[in-house]
């Protein structure tokens, strides 16, 4: 046997599950109650001090949130705006750079894969923003075409920034060009003399940026952004995935895994989701060239919907945690929730459900059936429902540009 | 004369699972057992002093749980501690850890791969789809495709039924998935030659076929679709080894009222009128039952204890043409001590599951080269593992057990086995092992080394074979062991199998002696004592 000496990339630190992003020293002093999660292998707070407050930060002042463990993919080459294309369901061909889109992509089936942002950056430099890992997905999609597709999760440092004072704090942080920049638009500045990437774009529902960084600046960045928190000027605040959650309900985002299977992970048959089967219909768009899925979806286009995931709010303050939905109270069951919050600002509960609908068309009257727990005593109860087509949640200023002081 | 209900012909853990169902419903068994211990191929022994070993089979997943909970092996001394992921060593120094932590394992394939650690979690999907599928039809007794019989007829429909639940492509994939090598179906997922080594292991152990050999995939399935504890595809091992798990049945057996008669070896089946009556021991003795049932392997069954009169021209020639060929060795081994891998980090979970040394398929393919040519391999594919790091009831503290199995090794060599050449295959393995654990050998205190020729001889498995019948499609499902007679149900009246040659397979199921169980009670019109399957969905 030859035991030549090799370089071995580094291995793995089995003592170490969840690995740290490069904001991990400093996330570390804002969770003294250490309640972490994994997100995508990484190291990430599932709450960092109380959960109400962080809820506040986004919707009242002004909220961080560790981007890194998104997955991102650089999509570089001649073909990158036909692999693109070939790729997710909408015409990205019009995406002009410095511009952001939200898209989705199928497998030939026409059941989604995961959605994520397109980020434009340069003339035909992409990035792509995923919730799951889709390497292999836009590698065997990329066959046959002039096109780089390279998974750079570790190698950009991201920060989350919203919240109504996020364009106050971002702007005396040092950051420039935030006045015209557009909601999904992208500008770079310079901040202590590293570059910032700067995209207007959340999972929120509200005024919020994007900032990305080399990880060398990553503890720079946010040293900018805390040190006016520190000198007294605004509150700013850390937030986990749960405040996020919350937000993003609210806002009416779904989270593919939570809200519906992901194609690929999917074992069982019908238990996948079409984009008019999520309420994604708008992003399909049949008038461009082939793209992967569209025969299936022209096919699904001319029948009737058999399901949809909808938004749906529900009457009462008993928290309809993974309830039963029936076609009137006490009636057929219809489908379930997938997930749900209890909107602070609402004071309701908002949720995404997946239902059946009947010959193309949504139940009459939809009730829950909650089960809730007093003391250890199991109760339950049944709750009205009603299908909300629009986000149960958006501000005005998200829209505003230049953007309002808070 | 003694007279019994039923006789069951070998103390394996499906003679003795199907012996515990029908004293369960009352009847009066016996097992009659040839060697001094039971358990045949699920046998924990102590062949040198302070040590036992996991004889044969070492690892435990495709128990039926179901199974488990019935006989209430818990109570009666069976635990199976999940084994913690695996480790690939490489020749260049370097390895691939398949950590039990996810998120360590998706970084460690990364390091090989970036793109197989994300087709790992499409690899992943696609292979639980049709573990799904197939878990199904583990507790159920094959449909007969050419019977008009209603029962045949239902059971057939249910089984398309589960097969049309899957998607169009799904359907494609699946009758695709039976008839390909290893080697091409992970091809179509992973890039990195240790990756795919690492996950076609699985699919040639047991069995006589190369990873470029159609069918191999198939085996993979069967090696991922057992559970411990509702983690699909998990192994655990039993406390105590593989003894254990025939100890437990034999106990929960006994608690029914049941018999074990050991050093009673079976010459032959008696058959009157078409009807089997009994066995006749080695001794002369004559044992007689109103059922009885083989344990043996199809061959044995067929061509040893039944009386060629006995069997139609049909199935003998079947018999004697049944795949069973023997490619499997065995080298279990009691060291003095903790064997070092300096190619795993220090502190390493690693060596707490499955280890292997061969790191490309093309290695795997020349290990079976070696075995077309009668001979083991000179570099062969081995399954090891360590259980004492977990199980203290194996060695003295401080001390090692190490269960290796190893493929490539045939049945007949060149100029026949010997002594000689049983310990010259035992030190290929071990040198195997040294070349990635210096101070091993030196640890070396005792070891049993077992060719398909020991393996025949001491435990009864026709050419050695580990699933007493190769799972290939032809002898799989309805075609195994025969078409016609994939129902327990023997060429007389009244006499049953039992054994890993009839459906579900091989691998410590317990199924097809619970199934076969289930067949006798069904013509007695007894209660059925054994377990639903208790269902994925």
């Amino acid at each position: 046997m030859s035991k030549q000496a090799i370089d071995l990339t580094p291995q793995p630190n089995f003592r170490q599950v969840l690995q740290p992003t490069p904001f991990h020293q400093r996330m570390v002093e804002h969770c003294p109650i250490q309640n972490w999660m994994s997100w995508n292998g990484y190291q990430t707070p599932r709450v960092c001090d109380q959960l109400a407050s962080e809820y506040f930060a986004i919707r009242s002042t002004c909220s961080v949130m560790d981007l890194t463990p998104m997955e991102k993919y650089r999509i570089i080459g001649p073909d990158a705006v036909k692999f693109l294309n070939r790729l997710v369901t909408r015409d990205i061909s019009g995406l002009k750079p410095g511009r952001v889109t939200y898209v989705i992509w199928c497998n030939d089936e026409g059941k989604v894969l995961d959605d994520g942002t397109l980020f434009h950056l340069e003339q035909g430099d992409y990035r792509l923003c995923a919730q799951h890992h889709q390497l292999d997905w836009l590698l065997l999609s990329s066959l046959g075409m002039d096109v780089s597709i390279e998974e750079e999760t570790h190698n950009i440092a991201a920060l989350s920034v919203q919240g109504p004072t996020s364009f106050s704090v971002l702007s005396a942080a040092g950051l420039q060009g935030l006045d015209t920049l557009k909601p999904f638009g992208i500008c770079q500045s310079v901040l202590h003399g590293f570059d910032v990437t700067i995209s207007r774009t959340g999972f929120t529902g509200d005024l919020g940026y994007e900032l990305w960084v080399d990880p060398s600046n990553g503890l720079a960045l946010w040293d900018a952004i805390f040190m006016l928190k520190d000198n007294g000027l605004f509150d700013i605040r850390t937030i986990g995935l749960s405040a996020l959650e919350m937000v993003r309900i609210e806002a009416g985002f779904i989270m593919p895994g939570d809200d519906f299977n992901t194609a690929e992970s999917t074992i069982r048959a019908d238990h996948d989701r079409s984009p008019y089967e999520l309420g994604l219909g708008w992003l399909v768009d049949f008038d461009k060239p082939y793209f992967t899925g569209k025969r299936a979806l022209i096919h699904e286009y001319s029948q009737p919907i058999a399901r949809r995931l909808v938004k749906l709010q529900v009457e009462g303050n008993k928290p309809p945690a993974d309830s039963f939905l029936y076609d009137g109270k006490g009636g057929r069951r219809i489908g379930t929730i997938k997930s749900h919050s209890w909107s602070p600002i609402l004071k309701t509960n908002v949720c995404m459900a997946d239902i059946e609908y009947r010959n193309g068309l949504p139940p009459g009257e939809i009730w829950a059936e909650i089960y809730y727990q007093k003391e250890l005593e199991w109760r339950a109860t049944w709750a009205k429902c009603s299908v909300s087509e629009k986000p149960f949640w958006v501000h005005p200023r998200r829209l505003a540009t230049p953007p309002q002081a808070f | 004369m003694e007279k019994y209900d039923a006789i069951i012909i070998g103390a394996g853990h499906n003679g003795l699972t199907n012996a515990a169902f029908l004293a369960k419903a009352g009847l009066d068994v016996v097992v009659l057992e040839k060697n001094n211990y039971v358990g045949g191929a699920t046998a924990s022994l102590e062949l040198y002093e302070g040590w036992k070993y996991s004889n044969c089979s070492y690892v435990c997943s495709l128990f039926r749980p179901e199974i488990y909970q019935a006989l209430d092996l818990g109570r009666h001394g069976l635990e199976v501690v999940p084994l913690q992921g695996s480790v690939s060593l490489m020749q260049n120094g370097d390895h691939f850890g398949s950590y039990h932590q996810s998120e360590v394992r998706r970084r460690e394939i990364m390091r090989h791969s970036k793109r197989d650690a994300d087709a790992a979690i499409r690899f992943d999907a696609d292979l639980m789809k049709w573990c799904r599928l197939i878990r199904g039809f583990l507790l159920r007794t094959p449909p007969d495709p050419a019977s008009f019989r209603m029962r045949d007829a239902m059971e057939f429909a249910h089984l398309l039924k589960r097969f049309y639940s899957l998607t169009e492509s799904q359907i494609y994939e699946f009758i695709r998935f039976f008839t390909m090598s290893i080697a091409e179906y992970l091809e179509q997922y992973f890039e990195s030659d240790i990756i795919l080594a690492h996950f076609s292991g699985g699919s040639i152990i047991g069995t006589g076929l190369g990873v470029y050999s159609p069918g191999t995939a198939y085996v993979l399935l069967h090696h991922a679709m057992g559970d411990v504890d509702g983690n699909v595809g998990s192994w655990g091992f039993a406390r105590g080894g593989m003894g254990s798990v025939s100890q437990a049945i034999a106990s929960s057996f006994q608690s029914f009222g049941g018999k074990i008669r050991t050093n009673a070896e079976v010459q032959q089946i008696a058959v009157k009128g078409r009807k089997a009556t009994g066995v006749v021991l080695a001794s002369g003795e004559e044992v007689s039952a109103k059922v009885v049932v083989s344990n043996l392997d199809a061959k044995r069954t067929f061509l040893n204890v039944m009386d060629a009169n006995d069997v139609p021209d049909d199935l003998l020639h079947r018999a004697k043409n049944f795949k069973i060929r023997g490619s499997s060795g065995k080298v279990n081994i009691a060291l003095d001590g903790m064997p070092e891998f300096p190619a795993i980090p220090s502190g390493s979970p690693l060596t707490l599951g499955h280890m292997h040394f061969t790191d490309s398929l093309e290695r795997l393919e020349r290990a079976f080269d070696d075995w077309k040519d009668d001979r083991w391999s000179a570099d062969p594919y081995v399954d090891m593992v360590i259980p004492t790091q977990y199980d203290p009831t194996m060695s003295p503290p401080g001390k090692h057990m190490m269960s290796v199995f190893v493929q490539y090794c045939p049945a007949e060599v060149e100029g026949g086995w010997t002594d000689a050449k049983r310990d010259a295959f035992g030190a290929t393995v071990i040198d195997q092992i040294a070349d990635y654990s210096p101070n091993f050998k030196d640890l070396i205190l005792h070891a049993e080394i077992r060719t398909p020729r020991e393996l025949e001889a001491e435990v009864g498995l026709t050419e050695g074979n580990i699933f007493q019948g190769e799972l290939t499609l032809d002898q799989l499902m309805f075609n195994r062991p025969f078409p016609g007679y994939a129902q327990y149900r023997g060429p007389v009246k009244n006499m049953y199998m039992c054994s890993s040659s009839n459906h579900p397979g091989g691998g410590v199921m317990g199924a097809p002696g619970a199934n076969s169980a289930r067949e006798i009670l069904l013509d007695l019109g007894k209660t059925d004592t054994t377990p639903e399957d208790f269902g994925d969905d």
